[in-house]
Formats: structure tokens, sequence, C-alpha cells
């Protein structure tokens, strides 16, 4: 564990222990729901989670890395810590998800800046510290530039979908990947609301405290505002279509192709019988062969692994995406021609 | 493959375990290793696993295999079942092949068997004979499929070492045995790397999915200064390069750019990936599970060793991957194209029974386009 100073805590709360927090402050969590003062903090935590909720940014006592009042330190760290009691109480999912991305988001700013320090060098080696406890990346000053290896770079960048991440975008040497302060921190933005949200998942949940079920009950009703209803036009996407017409064709369909028509199909919830008979153009189509590789994926023979359709981002690379403009914002065919109505 | 045709070339394959075994390189922790062969006109064996050299020597004598293979990957328990393996990492492989290069002498050498009644013919769409399409395409590759694709290979080891920083010793290329080269990297820092992590350095040896911003052009107020110069490192220089022609270029070159556009600049990265990028199969690459033709074996779409090339410039593998003998066999060939082994030219034959040497008649055989007399 990093050993953290206050506004370290007040930067990136989730770094702490929660339990041992307030014990070494000297409070319990029945003191916020009775004492009239501290109950102002219940209300500032449910705000940090409404906030989250409404995919905006907690904003902050503390400012510019200055921290306004010696007693907005704890305060912060509290309305964190009491946020997650909320959550827990109230089990509600979506929210915590949206809390973790939030908080991640602030903690990022904070990361970013400490990184880019350059007149208190302790300050940048928390931050890449951080990084490099929390999510195994090697960060290395170059000048202006923070380098990681390719490999790193890779394992973090294929969580985003946006073409600018993609490895060809980016300036590539000697085996590392240059980024400014603001990529490299932006490149664990997904890893770091995990983290708080795994963090948060594991925390446990403390019976109902009196003083609490006000803000408990809001959360709850606050987290039927986020749930919807999913409608599907049921069209093949066009790498699929596509795949059918080559097969109807006659002509030969690659390895690769086939794999991803017999997986889609199969998700869609076709059964190995309905689908030999698409196959049976292919210039080297074996019935036998053909049922038992079908059987294969659908994890009913074999190792009992059922495949999954590939993600678009692998089709692209296959070549096998034929994408339409109906295909904007999906990242694997199954998702193709699903429309949420809240 | 009639038996007679199958007892010919397993003869043939038995000689060359024997005589040849010191072609088969012993691999890298060969008990972490998944070893597969596959027999004539047979299904694939695989997950096994073997100590040492002496055991897949073994295994060529005992089972006269057509191809063997060995996993790229290393496992705890390499001859359990795929989900029980526990993949512990993998060495990075690339398969570069003349049939992906879209090469205009294809048309010259490439031969349509009909699936449905064995009409040989150049007619590629169609047999000729009973106008099924189900058409089982061999192709016999010339001097420009070699020259193009060792290319290619030249072009990804330039970006491994420059760009992926792999030194040279721990990149090894060999001949596939048919129509293109194989080409491994050891100990690099992506010998864990997953599949889909894998799939984001061929898009980047590809030169696929490149942003106008990131090569100079900006959608918005674009500005002269951000393309990139002559004497960059990386995909920012090599696309200079292709885009200017000379240094001397530049400046007129970036004035057509902002001349014509954001969308006609995005023509010009997809033109330049299909140009300049490395043409690998991106599904070998990607691919963490697989087993790859073992080196030093025999690949029986031709008859001809994968072996490794020392020096690739000089590397002919029509001369030094062919090790059968030059005794005479007779055999009754049908193939419609002239093709070149061991220096020698042979064909074309329109089914009439010749007499040929061992490692002609084995190429032939194994294309389909022969069987002995």
């Amino acid at each position: 564990m990093l050993s953290l100073g206050q506004d370290e805590i007040a930067k990136y709360p989730f770094l702490a222990d929660a339990g041992q927090y307030l014990r070494d402050k000297g409070f319990s969590l029945e003191q916020f729901g009775s004492d009239p003062d501290l109950k102002q903090l219940i209300i500032k935590a449910y705000e940090r989670i409404e906030v989250a909720a409404n995919g905006q940014i907690y904003k902050s006592d503390l400012s510019e890395d200055q921290v306004l009042k010696q007693s907005a330190l704890p305060r912060e760290v509290f309305s964190f810590l009491l946020a997650i009691v909320l959550l827990k109480l109230s089990n509600a999912h979506t929210l915590i998800k949206r809390f973790a991305l939030a908080e991640a988001r602030r903690a990022e700013k904070y990361l970013e800046r400490d990184l880019g320090n350059i007149s208190d060098e302790s300050k940048k080696q928390l931050a890449v510290k951080v990084i490099n406890d929390l999510f195994s990346i090697q960060v290395e000053k170059i000048e202006d530039n923070f380098v990681i290896p390719i490999s790193d770079y890779i394992k973090h960048s294929i969580n985003f979908h946006e073409r600018e991440w993609k490895l060809i975008n980016r300036h590539v040497e000697n085996g590392l990947v240059f980024l400014s302060s603001h990529e490299t921190v932006r490149l664990i933005r997904k890893e770091l609301g995990s983290y708080i949200n795994l963090k948060i998942n594991n925390s446990k949940t403390p019976s109902m405290i009196p003083g609490f079920e006000e803000y408990v009950e809001k959360l709850v009703s606050l987290s039927k505002k986020f749930s919807s209803v999913i409608v599907t036009t049921g069209e093949y996407p066009p790498c699929i279509k596509h795949a059918i017409e080559v097969l109807e064709k006659g002509e030969n369909l690659p390895h690769s192709g086939r794999f991803m028509l017999a997986t889609y199909l199969l998700s869609k919830g076709q059964t190995v019988e309905q689908i030999v008979p698409l196959f049976k153009n292919a210039p080297d189509y074996n019935e036998r062969v053909t049922t038992y590789q079908l059987n294969h994926l659908a994890g009913t023979s074999g190792s009992s692994t059922k495949y999954s359709c590939p993600s678009c981002e692998k089709l692209r690379t296959q070549s096998l995406c034929f994408a339409t403009s109906e295909c904007e914002n999906i990242i694997s065919p199954l998702q193709f021609g699903k429309r949420r109505i809240s | 493959m009639n038996e007679k045709d199958i007892k010919f070339l397993e003869n043939i394959f038995k000689k060359y375990y024997f005589e040849h075994f010191d072609l088969f390189q012993s691999q890298e922790r060969t008990n972490q290793r998944e070893f597969g062969y596959q027999k004539f006109n047979s299904g694939m064996s695989r997950h096994i696993s073997l100590k040492d050299s002496k055991e897949l020597r073994l295994m060529l004598i005992q089972n006269v295999p057509s191809d063997v293979y060995c996993s790229n990957a290393y496992y705890s328990f390499p001859s359990l079942p795929m989900n029980e393996k526990e993949w512990l990492e993998a060495d990075l492989i690339f398969d570069i092949d003349a049939k992906d290069l879209d090469l205009p002498c294809r048309e010259k050498h490439v031969v349509g068997i009909c699936s449905q009644c064995n009409e040989i013919s150049q007619n590629k769409q169609k047999c000729s004979k009973c106008s099924s399409t189900k058409i089982d395409k061999k192709s016999l590759p010339c001097q420009i499929c070699i020259d193009s694709s060792k290319k290619e290979v030249s072009k990804l080891v330039e970006i491994l070492v420059s760009d992926f920083a792999i030194s040279r010793e721990n990149i090894q290329i060999f001949f596939s045995g048919n129509e293109g080269f194989h080409v491994y990297v050891f100990n690099s820092q992506f010998q864990n790397l997953g599949s889909r992590e894998r799939s984001e350095l061929v898009d980047y040896i590809m030169f696929k999915g490149a942003l106008p911003e990131k090569f100079g052009m900006k959608k918005f107020k674009p500005d002269r200064n951000s393309f990139p110069d002559f004497s960059e490192g990386g995909w920012r220089g090599r696309f200079s390069k292709f885009a200017y022609g000379s240094k001397s270029n530049r400046s007129k070159t970036i004035s057509g750019f902002l001349s014509s556009g954001y969308s006609n600049f995005q023509n010009t990265l997809d033109e330049a990936s299909n140009q300049i990028g490395v043409k690998i199969d991106p599904n070998v690459t990607m691919d963490i599970h697989r087993i790859f033709r073992l080196p030093g074996s025999i690949n029986s779409k031709s008859g001809l060793v994968k072996n490794q090339c020392e020096n690739l410039d000089k590397f002919q593998p029509y001369t030094d991957s062919c090790f059968h003998s030059d005794e005479l066999v007779e055999i009754i060939a049908n193939c419609p194209v002239e093709f070149k082994l061991k220096n020698k030219k042979f064909g074309p034959y329109n089914n009439q029974k010749i007499s040929i040497p061992t490692f002609a008649a084995v190429y032939l055989v194994c294309k389909n386009l022969a069987t002995v007399a």
C-alpha cells in the first residue's frame, strides 16, 4: 500500500482504507446519522453521487492543488466514504458504476496535474507510483513526453474504441509509445473506474444506520431513472449479410468469415441444424465436418467452450467488416439494430 | 489422393525424416509446446506433448505424417484440452503469403481443379467440363511471387527492429514450404500479449486505421507544419517517403493535400496502406493457440521443406528447400503451366506419361497435378 499524506487522500480517497480512516479520525458511522453538523456530510455524499449519476464530475473543494481550508480535506474524504456507504445500502449497481467512473475522472485530473508537475518531484513520483502499482504500467519521462513500453500501452488502449488510440496513430519508437501527461492518465481511466468499482463492490454492506434511510430511498428512486428497455430490428448486420452472399454464390469464405457467421447465428439462438445448410455451397463442403465444427463452436462437443462472435474491431483487422452508417457506435455485430428506449 | 500416390509420398517423406532429421530445429522449451500432425487423407491429431527431439523423431518415424505442427505458445500442460492447457505465453509469429499480395503473375500460374469432375484447367471460376463452380485452386508460384514475398519480409523486419526494438538475433525467417515466409520473434516484450492486443500490432504493421490528423491533416484549420518530415522515424517517416517521393517535393505535395481536403487525404492514407503496409496474414499473428508448421518439416502442399533463410536475399526456395532425390520416376502429369525446380524447367504436361526426377514428381503429386504411373 502507498503511504499517503493528508491531501493525497483527499485527491485519491479510494486508495485509503475507509474503516481505518474513520477510526483514525475518531468517528463512527452512527455519528454521521445522528449529529446534525455531521449529517451535512451525508447530504454532500448524496450530492456527490447525484452529480456522478448525471455524468458529471463532482466539483471538489480542493482547487489548483491548494487546499482552501484545512477542514476541507477530511470533509472530502468523508463525503467519498459516506457515498460508498449510501451506495452499498441502496444496492444500486448502475449508480455504483456511474459513481466509480465519475470518481475515476475526478482523480484523473489530479493525476494529470501531479504527473506534469515540474516544481514538485515528489508529487510526480507519487503519480508515477500510482500508475505503476495499480495498473502495472512503467512510465518514464523523456524530455516533454511520457513513454511507456508498447506492450503496456496496448493492454490498456484496446479498451478504447476511438481510432486515435490505435497504435498506428501514436508516436512509436524503439519499443516505446510517446504520450502527453493527459494521454498517459486518460489511458487508465477505465481501469481506474473498474478499480474503484471493485473496491466498492468488495467493501462490506453495513446494516441500515439511523439517519441514512432518507438518502438511501432517494438513491433507490434515482437509480430507476437509469433503467431502460432494448428493442431490436432483427436485421442482419452488413458483415453477416456479406458472408451469406459469398456462400450463396458458392465462393470461398475464409475460415475467419465462417467462424464469424457461425458464432453470430449461434448467439442469435439458431441451432446447429439450422446453420449447416448455409455452408452447402462452399467449395469444400462436407456435412459431417461442418456439423462437427458447428457443434464445437456451440460448445456442445469438445471442450464445451462456447465461442463468442468476434468484435467489430477484430473483423476490421480480418477485412470482414463492411460497415454502413447503421453500424455507428456498435462494437460487436451482435449489437446491430439494437435501440435503447429509456 | 489415391492409395498409390499416398504410398509413394509416404516413402519419400519417411526417407526425408530419416536422412534430414538434423534440419528439424529443436524448439526452445519443447516440453511446454503443443505438437500436432496430419497424415495423408486424414484429419489432424493435436494436443501432443513431446519431451525432446528424440520423441519428435519417434513420432515422425512411427506415423510418417504429411505435415507436422508445433505451437508458438507455451503451456503448463500442452497435452490437455485447450481450456485446461494453462497458456503461459506465445512467440510472435507472422505469415507472409504470395497469394495475399494481389500479384498479376498469379493469373498465369494458378491452376483450377474441379471438385466435382477433377478436370484440370486454367479456368478458375467455373469448370470448363461440367460447369461446377466448386474449384480447388493450386498455385505453382514463380520467381516474382518469391521476390515480392521477400520484399514484404524485409519491410516487416525493418518495423520490428526500428519501431518495436526487437534485436535481429531474436528474429528468425523461414520459407513456408509453399509460397511464402514465416517470421518468428522470440523473447520480446510481446510474449504475454493476448489475441486482441496482437491485432493492434497487426494493424500497426499493416498500416491500417491511420487517422488524417495524426499524419498532418487536421479537419479544421489545417496547418502545413503538422505534416511529417522526411527524416521522421516510424510510420510518419515512412508515409512521408511514400507521399513526397523526395525531400524537395515535400512543400509541393503538402500544398496538394491541403487543396484536395480531408477526405481525399484519408483516401491517400488508405492507398498508402495498400502500398507500404506489410501484407501479413492477420489471423496467424492474432492466434495465440495456433499450431504452426514445424521448422524443418515438409509442406505437403508442395513437398518442399520449411527451412530457415540465413540470408534472405540469396535464398532460393525452389533450390534451397528441395531435398528429394534426382532419381527418375514415372508419373502421369496433367499440369497446364510451366514451373522451375532446382534450376530446371518442367511442364506444361497434358495428361501424359513422363519420367522425371523424384523432387519434381513429388511437387506435382503433392499439388494433385500428377499421379504415379
